[in-house]
């Protein structure tokens, strides 16, 4: 058993799930923005 | 200075507040990591018993803590929307849970791949174990709760109902190792003192801030995103240069 | 299926002299419920089937070798105890709530706490307390002994009113969801329950490893006492929540 797969699955899929989080954090930041500006020009659609 | 800290109990002052404090949170996490691993990697010794794996630490015990200190912060969230019904309390507790259950997870991956070199187990049903694993099926509850409920303020206040009754759980998990003598080492890191190797424990603790300013980050930038999904039609809202481009 | 007279005029024709609101409005709750339940009483004898039927289902599964049922029954009877009584959960506010029952409940005059513990009480009667009475001679079916299938009784009239008191929480945080709230009320709720079936099967596991049970069934306890305490309060904020 080499220990260092270990570590990089450790690391490895660690590092993953927090790009994962922060990539999907920005596209729902851009969406809301998007939904903002969408509102902000015409009123009567939400 | 009596600073007046209801201030930024709304939405459109804690707005900008949060933006300012995001850049410091993220930048701090990274500086505070590339210590962490050079502490952990080029530093700390290789340990007589378990060779090198035991480096997961430095990801499992700070992903551990955060798993906990996350799901009581956004209880405590929780607590407040319902005692003094704020939004801004709702909208926290909201931005807190998935990356809540994300540390849950890490956590119990990490001790999975620890687990098998050293104990020759991915899996054990020990105390500790089994509540981090209710702990994120918690997390999920929540969040599918909050997905079913469509009426934000409902949501907001069954989520934080749920998660004040499930906030008995931490405590059960952080003791669990003092209360059941199995898989887990008992507390090395107490008040008084660690018994634990001293850089070692400086680059468990170095990372711990950092997943501490991370999860800050992560959480302050999601906020800002649920405040501009509710908030939309406000002025305040109409009034943001990231808007009004 | 609703009560013609309001929640004060029934209160006061079944009560007399009591005047406390709590006791009443809890007395109120559970002879009112246990009516009710009563009158579909096919729906009880159904739920008490389907725990029958699932304690059956594992032995048929698997080679029933003595030792290895006798080893896995205790689990088996406490997860079954753990499904039959989600299973019959929603029941406890549905039908209240979809005629605008639940509602005038909650505007009486009564503590809604007190009214909610009623409904649990009644709940359990027909839900926890048939399947800890059934489960002795389920048991028979995984040769477990005398002491065992005594300490997993005890364990059951301890751990199935706290199923209920959870359920109560998780079925009015759920109330009018799409999709029934069932598997969600799962998702909610048997995180929960985890602790009650880790105990609950854990003092009849010791008992056959021949330490005592003590230990287990006195946590079952506490558990009890707290959620006695607890949830009625969250139930009634979770109820609030959902008629708002």
């Amino acid at each position: 058993m080499n220990h260092w797969y270990f570590i990089l699955g450790a690391y490895g899929v660690t590092v993953l799930l927090m790009l994962v989080e922060v990539v999907a954090l920005r596209t729902r930041r851009h969406a809301a923005v998007a939904a903002a500006q969408a509102s902000l020009e015409s009123p009567r659609k939400s | 200075m009596a600073l007046n800290w209801t201030r930024f109990a709304s939405p459109a002052s804690f707005y900008p507040l949060a933006g300012t404090m995001i850049p410091w949170f993220g930048w701090g996490a990274a500086v505070l990591t590339a210590i962490g691993l050079w502490l952990g990697f080029a530093v700390a010794p290789t340990d007589f018993q378990q060779g090198e794996v035991y480096r997961i630490i430095f990801i499992h015990v700070p992903s551990a803590w955060m798993s906990m200190f996350l799901y009581v912060v956004m209880a405590f969230w929780g607590a407040l929307l319902l005692g003094f019904n704020t939004r801004l309390s709702g909208m926290m507790a909201q931005a807190i849970a998935p990356t809540g259950a994300l540390m849950t997870f890490v956590a119990l991956w990490t001790g999975a791949l620890w687990g098998r070199p050293t104990w020759g187990t991915y899996w054990a049903w020990d105390a500790r174990m089994t509540s981090e694993l209710i702990l994120l099926f918690l997390y999920f509850g929540i969040i599918a709760l909050r997905q079913a409920i469509g009426e934000p303020r409902r949501a907001d206040r069954a989520c934080a109902v749920l998660s004040l009754v499930g906030v008995v759980n931490i405590p059960i998990i952080y003791y669990s190792v003092k209360w059941w003598n199995t898989l887990h080492q008992g507390a090395s890191v107490k008040a008084t003192g660690a018994s634990m190797e001293t850089t070692m424990l400086a680059g468990m603790l170095v990372m711990s801030f950092a997943f501490w300013f991370y999860a800050i980050a992560v959480v302050l930038v999601r906020v800002r995103a649920i405040m501009l999904e509710r908030e939309r039609g406000a002025a305040w809202v109409a009034g943001l240069p990231e808007v009004n481009r | 299926m609703t009560m013609a007279a309001t929640v004060p005029a029934v209160v006061e024709a079944a009560s007399g002299a009591d005047q406390d609101g709590a006791l009443a409005g809890l007395r109120w709750a559970v002879t009112r419920d246990l009516r009710l339940a009563m009158r579909s009483r096919a729906e009880l004898g159904v739920q008490l089937l389907f725990y029958v039927i699932v304690v059956a289902l594992f032995p048929l599964s698997m080679t029933p070798e003595r030792n290895l049922l006798a080893t896995m029954g205790p689990g088996v009877l406490w997860v079954a105890a753990l499904l039959a009584s989600l299973l019959s959960l929603p029941r406890l506010f549905a039908s209240d709530h979809a005629d605008g029952t639940l509602e005038q409940i909650a505007l009486s005059p009564y503590p809604l706490e007190a009214l909610i513990a009623g409904k649990v009480l009644a709940h359990w009667l027909t839900t926890g307390l048939p399947v800890a009475l059934l489960a002795p001679l389920l048991a028979l079916q995984y040769y477990l002994d005398g002491e065992s299938v005594a300490i997993l009784v005890a364990g059951l009239l301890l751990g199935t009113p706290i199923l209920s008191l959870l359920g109560a929480v998780g079925a009015a945080l759920t109330l009018g969801l799409r999709g029934g709230g069932g598997s969600l009320l799962a998702l909610l709720i048997l995180p929960l329950y985890v602790p009650v079936l880790i105990f609950g099967a854990g003092a009849v596991d010791s008992v056959r490893a021949g330490l005592g049970a003590t230990a287990n069934l006195s946590l079952l306890g506490a558990g009890l006492a707290l959620a006695l305490v607890g949830t009625p309060f969250a139930a009634a904020a979770a109820v609030r929540i959902a008629l708002d």
